[in-house]
């Protein structure tokens, strides 16, 4: 409680004289913390936000024989991505549709909705994707054909070597890093 | 000293006053529990505020049990709830009490403010109390959100997909907000682990230094006044008078003005008990697995009215910017800004007529935006094409021409959007009566163009497909009610509907 402070007498020649000792070991402190928060801050926050640096390139990634995929058919193909760690359990299976184009000619699409990125299911017999969570549609070959989302299916590259459909992926697709 | 062996009761009060001597509980009871206040403001409506209180306690301690438990990575997080749902004694129970507390906390906290805006508590010198609160809003709904991730079952899952989604949409540095969203490239344990680490560290951090600051004020500034119609809030009159009512006829909180309080947060734990065991705990759903593509991602209660503001929203638009970036921000100022251009003048809601109007207005859209999540009409139902049949009286007496557009309606997902008695989806329009609004030349076109939300099945369908289709559809309307009629070029129609014909025949 200030209010029951005794009052300061007027200070002494030798008080005065410790006080600048005490304002310049204040100033020291002040130093040395700043020196040592920033030594502390830094690191903080590079950990923190390390994943805004952190550079995750799409890989190529194999598919399976491109026998697996038959002419003029879509499949659904299922992938481990190379980013994943063992704590990730079932994440790390990403998936994608495959669609077979004659000849060794593929089209292979994001299995997320480009308007909210849910999972858009392909129905044979309709020939189209439908999202179930806002009614997005698509046709297969990607094309908007319904509903909420702004463009069509996200697309990721491909390639086929030794007769092995490699797909460039395993990052999450968004508009931002669209497949 | 005096050499006579002293009493027990008489040790006890020494006991008692050298701690009182030390911790100044006296003082403390006065100026916390024992403070005065206004003795209008003993009612049932200034019980909100402690019932929130009350669920937040509940979630401290019904949190903590549950880490006993839970795994927070991607790959045990599912099966520790399974675990706790099915094997830990008990644990079907806290998860319950966890999940309701949660969404009482969230209500009662929408109601606690209601009733703070309607009174006028908002007004000075509280304007602090109210800021504060709304943080506590933003950060109550914060631990709402990051809880349901860590149920981490596929609509968490595709939730997190959704806030990717839109963090996405951020120009220029949208990659590197989804990655700091995610943790990483894809959905997986770090994402887990960083919504693990703010609803178990930061965010309970984050309300308790809140809270305190928040109580603090209640007790510096007083509770409110019940205010009186025609008084208004003058900020140079205000405190003085306060005062001086306080001390006219101010009762201490507690024991004298906590009764009412008592009996609402008595009620609040047997109702939340009572959910907790005859409704159970949320989930999980099937596992967060991104090979599982069923998923309708729907959001715990909180936040439906979001989820169907989004389904809700022009097509073909970036509108959801506005929605998740825009209308946020706007809403924060708002509110922030509120008690200081409305901190004086009338405190009753019976003399604030536009007051009443907003909550009215934002009661009726939360409400009604919030039924439509929970019955989700622009949701096609995704096996309703191999699930749910037509029903026979919908093909009872039909042509084969007509029995073979069923099939084809069936078997081509028509029935995920459309309904037919009700049953299927409801993305598009009931087809029940179609046959009287629509004729045959008019269908074949909406079939093979689309449009209107409906995708064009031109390429998809055959014309033999198309006429038995359409034929099907045109037989859809009820007994002795004519068929639709092109109204440019008025004609017989076609052919009698199929149940006249069967009447006819009778």
């Amino acid at each position: 409680m200030t209010s029951n402070e005794p009052s300061h007498p007027p200070l002494s020649p030798e008080a005065k004289n410790y006080s600048t000792r005490r304002d310049f070991l204040l100033q020291a402190g002040i130093v040395i913390n700043t020196i040592a928060a920033f030594m502390i801050g830094i690191p903080v926050i590079g950990f923190i936000f390390s994943s805004l640096i952190r550079n995750t390139p799409r890989v190529w990634i194999s598919l399976g024989p491109v026998s697996k995929f038959p002419e003029g058919e879509t499949r659904l193909a299922a992938y481990k991505t190379p980013h994943a760690r063992e704590v990730d359990g079932a994440t790390a299976i990403l998936t994608c549709w495959v669609r077979r184009l004659p000849g060794d000619k593929f089209r292979i699409f994001a299995a997320n909705c480009t308007h909210l990125g849910c999972p858009v299911r392909w129905f044979e017999q309709s020939q189209l994707f439908l999202c179930p969570c806002h009614g997005g549609v698509f046709y297969a070959d990607g094309e908007h054909a319904a509903g909420p989302p702004p463009r069509a299916l996200y697309e990721y590259e491909y390639k086929v070597e030794n007769g092995e459909l490699m797909v460039k992926g395993g990052v999450l697709p968004t508009l931002a890093n669209p497949a | 000293m005096n050499g006579k062996p002293k009493k027990l009761s008489e040790k006890l009060v020494d006991v008692a006053m050298w701690l009182e001597r030390r911790l100044h509980l006296v003082k403390l009871w006065e100026t916390t529990a024992g403070h005065p206040i206004p003795k209008s403001s003993v009612s049932w409506f200034y019980t909100f505020g402690s019932m929130t209180l009350l669920c937040f306690v509940i979630q401290i301690v019904t949190g903590i049990i549950l880490s006993l438990i839970y795994v927070p990575t991607a790959a045990g997080a599912y099966e520790s709830l399974e675990f706790l749902n099915f094997q830990q004694e008990l644990g079907w129970f806290m998860r319950a009490m966890h999940y309701w507390g949660s969404n009482c906390m969230v209500v009662l906290m929408a109601l606690h403010m209601t009733q703070v805006f309607l009174w006028g508590a908002f007004k000075y010198p509280r304007e602090l109390t109210w800021i504060s609160g709304i943080v506590l809003l933003f950060l109550t709904l914060a631990m709402s959100f990051s809880g349901q991730v860590l149920r981490f079952d596929s609509d968490s899952y595709w939730g997190i997909g959704i806030g990717a989604a839109i963090m996405g949409r951020i120009p220029i540095i949208g990659a590197q907000m989804v990655n700091l969203l995610l943790g990483g490239p894809i959905i997986g344990s770090d994402t887990l682990s960083r919504f693990f680490a703010l609803h178990v560290f930061v965010f309970p951090g984050a309300i308790l230094a809140l809270l305190s600051m928040h109580l603090r004020l209640v007790l510096g500034k007083g509770i409110n006044e019940n205010p009186t119609p025609g008084i208004q809030v003058n900020r140079k009159t205000y405190d003085a008078e306060y005062h001086k009512n306080v001390q006219k006829d101010g009762i201490p909180f507690v024991p004298n003005g906590v009764a009412k309080d008592v009996v609402a947060n008595g009620i609040l734990l047997l109702v939340i008990v009572a959910l907790a065991v005859f409704v159970g705990p949320k989930g999980p759903d099937i596992p967060g697995d991104p090979t599982q593509l069923i998923a309708e991602a729907k959001p715990d209660y909180p936040f439906l009215w979001l989820l169907s503001a989004a389904a809700l929203l022009p097509n073909e638009s970036e509108w959801l910017y506005a929605l998740f970036f825009v209308f946020p921000i706007i809403a924060s100022i708002v509110l922030i800004a509120l008690p200081f251009f409305a901190g004086e003048g009338e405190k009753s809601w019976r003399r604030r007529p536009v007051s009443i109007i907003a909550v009215v207005l934002i009661y009726l859209c939360v409400g009604m935006l919030t039924y439509a999540g929970i019955t989700g009409p622009w949701s096609p139902h995704m096996d309703a094409w191999s699930g749910t049949p037509i029903k026979p009286e919908f093909i009872k007496g039909r042509t084969p021409l007509e029995l073979q557009g069923a099939l084809v309606f069936q078997n081509n997902q028509c029935r995920n959007c459309h309904a037919i008695g009700g049953e299927g989806g409801h993305r598009g329009p009931d087809l029940t009566r179609i046959g009287t609004i629509q004729t045959q030349p008019q269908l074949v076109r909406q079939i093979i163009q689309g449009g209107g939300n409906m995708p064009a099945y031109g390429k998809n369908l055959s014309p033999e497909q198309i006429r038995a289709l359409t034929a099907f559809l045109v037989s859809l309307r009820p007994p002795n009610s004519a068929p639709a009629q092109d109204s440019a070029m008025p004609e017989k129609p076609l052919r009698a509907s199929t149940e006249e014909k069967a009447s006819a025949s009778r």
